[in-house]
């Protein structure tokens, strides 16, 4: 065993809890788990079989923590130690081959959280610095300046201003007393800056007091993404020091997959803390403010449409209905895909896969699968997609495949068909 | 003290023993691992989603369905006939009443034997077929799965032929595997028999407190 297979075997027996304990020991090898996977079902490769992804982790554990590892060594019937050959050959399973979409815990009959353990099985790897170029990168970029494209205040105050002319609403920095503090993720604020804009044009409808943080405005934790506690911690603290700085009773979370779960699920753990503040997810905040009459609908938008489950909102994060609501009252066409919801499938780029350039042909090839599914619809104009990085996703996709479909994001939806006062 | 003397009765004890002391170190050995309480307000209740978790994966999920149907016809098949079979044979019964409860209960008749025999044995020789036709399954099996399969096999093949009870010897044989059986069983992967209640129950718990059953 080297210092390096060391570092990580001695980081998975840190990690793995009772759940580990008991996923790693329920599992019979029946392989189900792979017609789950979008990118078994686009590669029909067995090698991304998801549970098979764990095998290293599975093994440190019964070589060291079962209740029978004691036993099982004694009677020669342990596995080997986890050697940094076998990590290494690993590597692209863990990073470039899982989103963490959780599909696979659907049709698994134990109902093992494979995304979950994979998440706290890149730890491991992160202690042995055994991690993909893409995302050690995106990982400097977010300790230097909080954003994992390296996206600065300068760059969000820039966006902001042109929001600001193009709606005539003015966007409050650093208000203290708000009662909402949003926050955006780089690829919203480099890529679709227009979702500001939706913001303020919608909270101002609905007379909600809200800003955005000079400090901490990224949403995105590439520490969640590439298993780094210690960063994931650093980026929620951030956001929890700008929050309690600025008193708000509220942050927001924006249209991105994990930042949700890194914040409103995994957040206070990792600081040890509940937060002054509650976190919602701005599909749950404008579900409410629409119940609550506060931005009616106004004239719906008629192109077939369809809504893509981003994995950590919908399947991870329990938002099932909220986006179906505002969709419904927006779109007068839409049609729902097949698998739609809870099983829908994942777009290929979560879980840093996107950030990562090696995985990039085996992303597109899951990619693949989820326009097989949107096709399969017929005649769809745009789709849904509330997550940045999957709209990314998509929108790299449409064009290798040279779809013809327009992607939007749910903010934007409810901003553009509002009723006008 | 005849072979079968031995199997049913000294050796019998000895595994079931092994059985019930090993299985439940390793099932306490697991929950003592513990995890750190979970801090994040919830949305609904962790122990609601716990038994939520373990019910909804008893029930296959239709998006699925179309792609695993093997795998499900062949798993509800030998597991269904499996419980059938060792809880309601003649023999079972019998053998529980003089040596483990002191009581009995209703017997299925041979009929029924023959029928879950017959769906017990499809199932698992269909799973034991998959693991080396299938890809996946080649790949990811080890030599605990094919001996717990084998073991298995084995068992409900001599329990056939001890059916009649016409024969010491077949009957002995039987028993032999049982306590093979329940030797091995655990430290080995068919302790997901009584493991699988909390990994579905602990994912169960972690969707419970996000509102949702997955």
């Amino acid at each position: 065993m080297t210092a390096t297979s060391q570092k990580a075997v001695d980081k998975f027996l840190e990690v793995i809890d009772s759940d580990i304990a008991a996923f790693a020991e329920s599992c019979v090898h029946c392989g189900e788990c792979a017609e789950a996977c979008h990118f078994y079902l686009a590669t029909k490769d067995p090698k991304y079989t998801p549970t098979y992804k764990l095998f290293p982790l599975v093994k440190a554990y019964k070589r060291h923590k079962s209740p029978i590892s004691g036993i099982a060594k004694m009677l020669g019937f342990a596995p080997a130690e986890v050697t940094e050959e076998e990590l290494r050959e690993w590597e692209p399973l863990v990073y470039d081959s899982c989103t963490m979409c959780g599909r696979c815990t659907l049709v698994c009959p134990m109902a093992i959280d494979i995304a979950g353990t994979i998440r706290k099985m890149r730890e491991g790897y992160v202690a042995a610095d055994i991690v993909p170029d893409g995302l050690v990168s995106a990982a400097a970029n977010a300790e230097r300046t909080g954003s994992p494209m390296g996206v600065t205040l300068k760059a969000l105050s820039a966006q902001i201003k042109h929001q600001e002319e193009a709606t005539g609403i003015k966007i409050e920095i650093d208000k203290k007393g708000a009662d909402y503090m949003a926050l955006l993720s780089s690829m919203e604020i480099m890529g679709f800056p227009e979702i500001i804009g939706a913001y303020a044009k919608l909270f101002k409808q609905a007379g909600v007091s809200w800003t955005i943080s000079s400090k901490a405005f990224e949403a995105t934790n590439v520490g969640v993404q590439i298993g780094s506690g210690k960063m994931a911690k650093m980026l929620v603290e951030r956001i929890v020091d700008a929050a309690e700085e600025l008193e708000v009773k509220h942050v927001i979370s924006p249209e991105c997959g994990h930042a949700y779960g890194a914040l409103r699920w995994a957040g206070p753990n990792m600081v040890g803390k509940e937060f002054s503040f509650k976190v919602v997810h701005i599909i749950e905040l404008l579900d409410q403010l629409r119940r609550e009459g506060k931005i009616p609908v106004g004239e719906k938008d008629t192109r077939r449409m369809t809504l893509h489950d981003p994995c950590q909102i919908i399947r991870r994060g329990g938002l099932l209905q909220e986006p179906r609501s505002l969709l419904n009252d927006s779109c007068s066409d839409f049609v729902e895909m097949e698998g739609a919801g809870i099983a829908n499938l994942c777009c290929g780029g979560g879980g840093g896969v996107s950030a990562n350039p090696r995985a990039e042909e085996l992303q597109m090839a899951a990619f693949s699968k989820k326009l097989d599914q949107i096709n399969d619809v017929g005649g769809v104009e745009a789709v849904v997609v509330p997550c940045a990085n999957c709209r990314t996703v998509f929108e790299d996709g449409l064009d290798e495949f040279e779809a013809d479909f327009e992607v939007i994001g749910l903010g934007e939806l409810v901003a553009d068909t509002l009723a006008t006062k | 003290m005849t072979f079968l003397q031995i199997v049913e009765g000294p050796l019998f004890y000895i595994a079931a023993a092994v059985f019930v002391i090993a299985a439940l170190w390793r099932l306490i050995g697991i929950i003592r691992i513990g995890h750190k309480a979970d801090i994040a307000p919830p949305k609904g209740s962790a122990t609601g989603g716990f038994i939520a978790g373990n019910l909804r994966h008893f029930v296959p999920r239709k998006s699925f369905a179309k792609r695993t149907w093997i795998h499900l016809v062949a798993g509800y098949s030998f597991h269904l006939g499996l419980f059938v079979l060792l809880l309601f044979a003649a023999p079972h019964i019998d053998f529980a009443r003089d040596r483990i409860f002191g009581f009995d209960w209703p017997a299925m008749p041979r009929w029924g034997f023959i029928v879950a025999a017959q769906f017990a044995f499809a199932g698992l020789i269909m799973l034991w077929v998959r693991r080396f036709a299938d890809p996946v399954m080649r790949l990811i099996s080890d030599w605990d799965d094919h001996i717990g399969s084998w073991l298995t096999f084995l068992v409900m093949l001599t329990g056939c032929l001890a059916l009649q009870e016409s024969h010491d010897a077949l009957k002995a044989i039987h028993m032999l595997f049982v306590d093979i059986w329940l030797i091995y069983f655990p430290f080995s992967r068919l302790m997901h028999a009584l493991t699988f209640f909390l990994s579905r129950g602990y994912t169960g718990a972690t969707y419970g407190r996000k509102g949702m059953t997955l």
